[in-house]
């Protein structure tokens, strides 16, 4: 087998873990939430969420109808062979996806609104590049409810609005949202960059398991008070109310201009597609958010 | 809160008993549409065109479902709601215009279809969002397909469900909002948490 049909199998599979399996991070706070959500409603929300996941997880089947908008996240060794070929290649996987798992086919062109019909398109999927010196390639496939993205938001604070103002924005951000984004979600939050780097960072922060908190202790600890104040609004399950409204609260950060603070929030519902893999120049290939299933 | 199992066609009658809270079971026949089949169809009622199916007594779910051709027919992978507030510019009308009284969808919708709701006899049902499984288990068969030319999800897809549930009544025929009340509460919720971290507006 070439390494190009390793890559595109690679690709394929990674679209179908992402859509049909929770990473464990996610279905562990899932369990957690319905154990600690003490109203009716919010558990029978709960309950259908762990169920639904569970069938889908047993059946191969999405877990969500919206399979999103294809977002791929990849860290290229220097030295891995094919690094020309990629594109191409994850065009092509993005399509085979779309029929065998199945996909639904999102993809729209913005003007005309019609739908290309394989997922494919003018940048989509989108790819986001990272070189490392090296020679493996590290693929994470990002399949992107807009439930969710709809309610993603950007901010340029100044400086002396400060800490506190990324707070506020935080909190007004997930109560403009209510329902909307099906709560409960992961918020991944950018600060500092630019417009588009924070908005980057956000992304790179939903990527993050939501149990692994930031390694320096001071963003550490302002993910958790973060998480905190969230779930005190009281927006709760699918917005009818509860203590879990965020599953978890990922920050992560960059040097920005010394005139400003910029904040981007990136909202990802429970069902957080998400899958990821190693692969090397042989043709091994290493599952690392669903291990073992090579 | 009281559960009922409720059968199409459905009528005004059947759904003003009905209180938020509640929780319902349907079953019969139900149709798909987001915001380009609504557009389209008010488009239809404008023009005095004829839609390719009568709505009447129907359930309309915001819904873009994953459909699979197997031989000769449609089969739903995947069937989950969609965000319902989309609908808003549209919803009112299109009860009305095309005599439906249940909707069902997810996030809740805004206080024009709310005031609708009251006038005109309908409810609007939550189904909990991204549960597509659980929601396809319950199509018997996919019955119909229209206007398939907006897309897979916009297209407007005609099933034949079976105890399609459990969806909880949100907005009833009486003005009442549960989304609103939750609402109200986390507007209030919020004050305390701005004093929490110095925001003093």
């Amino acid at each position: 087998m070439t390494l190009e049909i390793v890559v595109m199998d690679a690709i394929v599979n990674l679209l179908k873990l992402a859509v049909t399996q929770l990473s464990p991070d996610v279905k562990h706070a899932l369990a957690r939430a319905r154990e600690e959500e003490t109203s009716d409603v919010a558990r029978t929300q709960l309950d259908a969420i762990l169920k639904n996941v569970d069938m889908a997880e047993k059946m191969e089947t999405p877990i969500c109808q919206d399979t999103g908008i294809q977002m791929f996240y990849l860290r290229v060794g220097s030295d891995f062979p094919i690094i020309a070929k990629l594109t191409q290649i994850l065009r092509e996987a993005v399509k085979r996806a779309t029929e065998t798992i199945p996909l639904r086919p999102n993809a729209v062109h913005p003007f005309t609104r019609e739908n290309s019909g394989d997922n494919t398109g003018e940048y989509a999927p989108y790819i986001d590049w990272e070189v490392f010196a090296g020679d493996t390639l590290e693929l994470t496939a990002l399949p992107k409810g807009f439930g969710s993205e709809m309610m993603s938001t950007l901010t340029m604070l100044t400086p002396g609005e400060g800490i506190r103002g990324l707070k506020k924005f935080v909190i007004d951000t997930i109560i403009t949202a209510g329902a909307r984004p099906c709560p409960p979600v992961i918020l991944g939050i950018g600060v500092g960059g630019g417009a588009d780097s924070v908005m980057k960072l956000a992304r790179k922060a939903v990527l993050r398991p939501v149990d692994k908190r930031h390694e320096d202790p001071k963003v550490a600890m302002l993910e958790e008070e973060l998480l905190k104040l969230v779930n005190e609004t009281g927006i709760g399950p699918m917005g009818l109310g509860g203590k879990t409204t965020v599953l978890g609260v990922n920050v992560e950060y960059a040097h920005t201009h010394t005139a400003a603070l910029p904040v981007g929030v990136i909202v990802q519902c429970w069902a957080a597609r998400k899958a990821s893999a190693r692969i090397w120049p042989d043709g091994r290939v290493e599952y690392l958010t669903h291990k073992g299933s090579e | 809160m009281t559960e009922y199992h409720l059968k199409t066609p459905i009528w005004e009658a059947d759904v003003r008993k009905l209180k938020v809270g509640d929780i319902i079971y349907v079953t019969g026949t139900m149709f798909t549409a987001r915001d380009e089949a609504h557009r389209r169809a008010s488009e239809y009622y404008r023009e005095g065109k004829k839609l390719p199916i009568d709505l009447s007594g129907l359930i309309l779910y915001h819904c873009g479902p994953i459909v699979k051709r197997v031989n000769e027919e449609w089969k739903v992978v995947a069937a989950g709601p969609t965000t319902s507030t989309r609908m808003e510019l549209f919803e009112d009308e299109f009860m009305k215009n095309f005599n439906v009284r249940v909707v069902i969808g997810k996030g809740g919708m805004g206080p024009k279809t709310t005031e609708g709701m009251k006038n005109f006899g309908a409810v609007y049902c939550a189904f909990t969002g991204g549960t597509a499984v659980l929601a396809a288990k319950s199509i018997r068969k996919v019955e119909r397909v229209e206007w398939l030319d907006l897309g897979m999800p916009e297209a407007v897809w005609v099933f034949d469900v079976e105890d399609f549930g459990p969806l909880i009544v949100a907005i009833d025929s009486h003005g009442n909002n549960l989304y609103n009340d939750i609402m109200k509460q986390v507007k209030q919720t919020k004050e305390k948490i701005y004093k929490q971290i110095g925001i003093t507006k």
